[in-house]
């Protein structure tokens, strides 16, 4: 083959293998889409999630739900939602323990701690991806395989994912973790597969005392949107600009 | 017509630019070029993962008695599948005996929300796991879809165990709760709605704390109740459940 051949062959081989990859890629989109997608149009919703810090009660019931129903990994260092206790001393020194490391043993034993009357002010936090309106981890992703769908949520695309970590770093909140079975990132989705079937997330619906609520911002009547005319909210680092769809509630000043 | 050299190579170019265009945004699937086309495939992806929790409404269905007696009770917050585990399984097919919700008994399983711990908010009611009838499943007392104390909790440590413990240690430990606060029988069994009252005036305070009191157990704490803290609520310096302050 000399080299007018070759190149006359290539200018007809990349765009004939590009028509034949595109309408195979349309094909099988369509048939997914049809089926999983029907009758659901994200544009509609906004989607936010509402939590009071004062109905926490630290069960951690939540973070096991979230486990089961995402396959998170079973290490307790894994989490896309954990609770944190928060024991504020009156010299002004604050502790923070995450207690979902604990095993369930330890979290029980944590109940016959002495009481510490230092102690001024106590409480558990629940925390997870808060959904930014501008994520930070968009931003940075080289390969955009973590987008914001049209209803608000964060999401990662495991296919594309190359685990560079870069979005784990830009997280201000620290809800992203590289899964070891995937090599991808990976995090809180609002349980996407629930909410667009018009299930609750798995750990609101475990939520045993309403700490969580689970609301679409664009509703016209709906419990989050009350939520928010009814309490003064706080977001985490409001300083960053990032917009954040976790509304807490009597969050205090030292949660950071 | 003869065409310059200049020209058929110019042509040359700009047939290569066009080829080059239409390729990019013509022939190129758009896969290749952009990340939009596997995202919205992730999206679908997302959308067809499995559901674990199947939701408390669809319970409702089978056990109609359960959910019904829950929703009246203390328990109505809570999701069935809280206590018995992802049921999705079990509605797909109620007859796998495998995939039966377990059903947990033991002790643990309630002191893990009812256990005494300083940071659960106050009113929440909690029980000390090593004195509460030691020994004893809870379920043979409490019905787990309707719990009620078969009798009015006696003390008020049960929902406000931080300020009972706290107090219990501090300087007013000998004053009982309704020294303070006046409680209405049915604040027991509906606290939210039956609230109990708390000290308005400095006069609250001043009847054992006034230097013109008479109460011998406060001799030795006695201020001028006039003027002493400015026009302060005595509260809104000193923590009444732990007067002498955090150590
Ligand atoms: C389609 C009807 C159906 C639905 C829906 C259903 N169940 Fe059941 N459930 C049954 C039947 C029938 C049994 C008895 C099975 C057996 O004895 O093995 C049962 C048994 C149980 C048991 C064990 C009872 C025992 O005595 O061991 C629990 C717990 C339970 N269900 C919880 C749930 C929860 C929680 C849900 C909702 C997520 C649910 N069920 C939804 C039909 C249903
Ligand atoms: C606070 C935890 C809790 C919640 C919430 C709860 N259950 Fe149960 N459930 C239990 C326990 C514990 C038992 C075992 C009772 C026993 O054996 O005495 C049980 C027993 C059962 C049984 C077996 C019947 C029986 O009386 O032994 C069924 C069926 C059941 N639950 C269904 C439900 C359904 C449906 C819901 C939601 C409406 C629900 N449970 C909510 C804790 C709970
Ligand atoms: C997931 C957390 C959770 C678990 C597990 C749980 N409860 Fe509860 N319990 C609650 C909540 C929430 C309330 C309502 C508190 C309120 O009204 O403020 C409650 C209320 C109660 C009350 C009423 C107390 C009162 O007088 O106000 C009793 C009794 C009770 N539970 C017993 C039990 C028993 C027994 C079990 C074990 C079978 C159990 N609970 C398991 C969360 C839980
Ligand atoms: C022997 C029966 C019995 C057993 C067993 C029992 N309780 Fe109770 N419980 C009671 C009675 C009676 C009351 C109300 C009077 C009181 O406060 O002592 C009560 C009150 C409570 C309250 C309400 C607290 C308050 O003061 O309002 C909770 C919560 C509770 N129990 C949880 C539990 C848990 C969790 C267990 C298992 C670890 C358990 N109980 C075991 C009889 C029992
Ligand atoms: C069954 C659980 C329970 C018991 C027992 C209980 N309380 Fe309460 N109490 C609550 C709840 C729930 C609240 C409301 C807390 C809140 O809204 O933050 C409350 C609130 C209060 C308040 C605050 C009222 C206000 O206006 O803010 C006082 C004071 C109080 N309780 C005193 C007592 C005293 C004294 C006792 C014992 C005689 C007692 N309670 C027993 C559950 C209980
Ligand atoms: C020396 C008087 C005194 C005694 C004794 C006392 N309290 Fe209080 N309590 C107060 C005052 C003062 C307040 C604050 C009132 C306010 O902020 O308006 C208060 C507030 C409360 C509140 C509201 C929540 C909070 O932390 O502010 C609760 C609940 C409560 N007390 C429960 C109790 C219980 C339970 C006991 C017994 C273990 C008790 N108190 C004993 C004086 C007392
Ligand atoms: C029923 C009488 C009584 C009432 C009412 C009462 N106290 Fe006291 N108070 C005491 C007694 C007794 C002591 C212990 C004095 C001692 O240390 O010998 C005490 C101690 C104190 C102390 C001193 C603590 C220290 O540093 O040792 C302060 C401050 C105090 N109370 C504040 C209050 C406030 C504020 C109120 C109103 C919310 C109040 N008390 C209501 C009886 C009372
Ligand atoms: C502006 C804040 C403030 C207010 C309001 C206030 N106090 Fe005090 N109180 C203090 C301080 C500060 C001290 C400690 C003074 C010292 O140690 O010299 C004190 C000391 C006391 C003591 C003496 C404690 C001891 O160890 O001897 C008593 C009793 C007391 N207060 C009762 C009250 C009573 C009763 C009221 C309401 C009438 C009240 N206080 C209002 C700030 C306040």
């Amino acid at each position: 083959m000399n080299k007018r051949e070759f190149l006359k062959g290539a200018i007809f081989f990349f765009p004939a293998a590009g028509v034949l990859e595109a309408l195979n890629c349309s094909a099988a989109g369509n048939a997914l889409s049809a089926s999983a997608t029907a009758g659901y149009d994200p544009t509609n919703h906004w989607y936010g999630m509402g939590v009071d810090v004062d109905r926490c009660i630290g069960c951690n019931r939540c973070v096991e739900a979230c486990k089961i129903e995402n396959n998170v990994p079973e290490e307790p260092f894994f989490f896309r939602t954990w609770i944190e206790r928060y024991q504020i001393h009156a010299d002004g020194e604050v502790k923070v323990e995450c207690i979902s490391t604990k095993t369930p043993e330890e979290r029980l034993a944590m109940q016959n701690e002495p009481l510490d009357p230092s102690v001024v002010r106590t409480f558990f936090v629940p925390k997870l991806c808060n959904q930014c309106a501008h994520p930070p981890c968009v931003q940075v992703c080289p390969v955009g395989a973590t987008f914001q769908t049209k209803d608000g949520v964060v999401l990662v695309n495991e296919k594309t994912c190359i685990g560079c970590r870069y979005c784990i770093q830009a997280c201000p909140y620290g809800a992203r973790f590289l899964n070891p079975t995937t090599r991808t990132a990976d995090k809180c989705t609002f349980c996407y597969h629930r909410v667009t079937q018009g299930l609750l997330p798995a750990c609101v619906e475990v939520c045993p005392t309403e700490a969580r609520i689970f609301g679409d911002l664009k509703s016209k009547a709906d419990r989050l949107v009350s939520f928010q005319r009814d309490n003064k909210i706080g977001v985490l680092k409001p300083d960053l600009n990032t917009e954040p769809k976790a509304l807490y509630a009597n969050l205090d000043g030292e949660v950071r | 017509m003869k065409l310059p050299e200049q020209m058929k190579r110019l042509g040359v170019i700009v047939g290569l630019f066009l080829v080059v265009v239409i390729t990019r945004f013509f022939l190129l699937p758009e896969s290749w070029i952009s990340a939009r086309p596997h995202q919205a495939a992730k999206v679908v992806r997302e959308m067809a993962k499995p559901v674990h929790y199947a939701g408390m409404m669809t319970c409702r269905q089978c056990h109609q008695e359960e959910f019904d007696a829950k929703l009246a009770g203390y328990h109505r917050t809570i999701g069935c599948e809280n206590c018995h585990g992802p049921a999705a399984a079990h509605v797909a097919n109620k007859d796998d005996k495998a995939a039966t919700p377990p059903k947990h008994r033991e002790r643990e399983f309630c002191l893990g929300c009812h256990g005494y711990l300083s940071s659960r908010p106050n009113g929440f009611p909690q029980v000390d796991g090593q004195a509460h009838n030691k020994g004893k499943r809870c379920v043979s007392c409490h019905d787990p879809h309707d719990p009620k104390p078969d009798e009015a909790p006696k003390d008020c440590g049960g929902c406000h165990g931080l300020i009972a413990r706290t107090k219990a240690v501090s300087t007013h430990s000998q004053l009982p709760c309704t020294d303070c606060h006046q409680v209405p029988e049915l604040h027991t069994t509906d606290p939210r709605s039956h609230l109990p009252t708390k000290p308005e005036t400095r006069e609250a305070c001043a009847r054992c704390h006034d230097t013109a009191s008479t109460d011998p157990a406060a001799a030795k704490a006695r201020v001028d109740s006039a003027s002493h803290g400015r026009t302060y609520a005595c509260w809104e310096c000193h923590y009444a459940h732990l007067p002498e302050g955090p150590k």
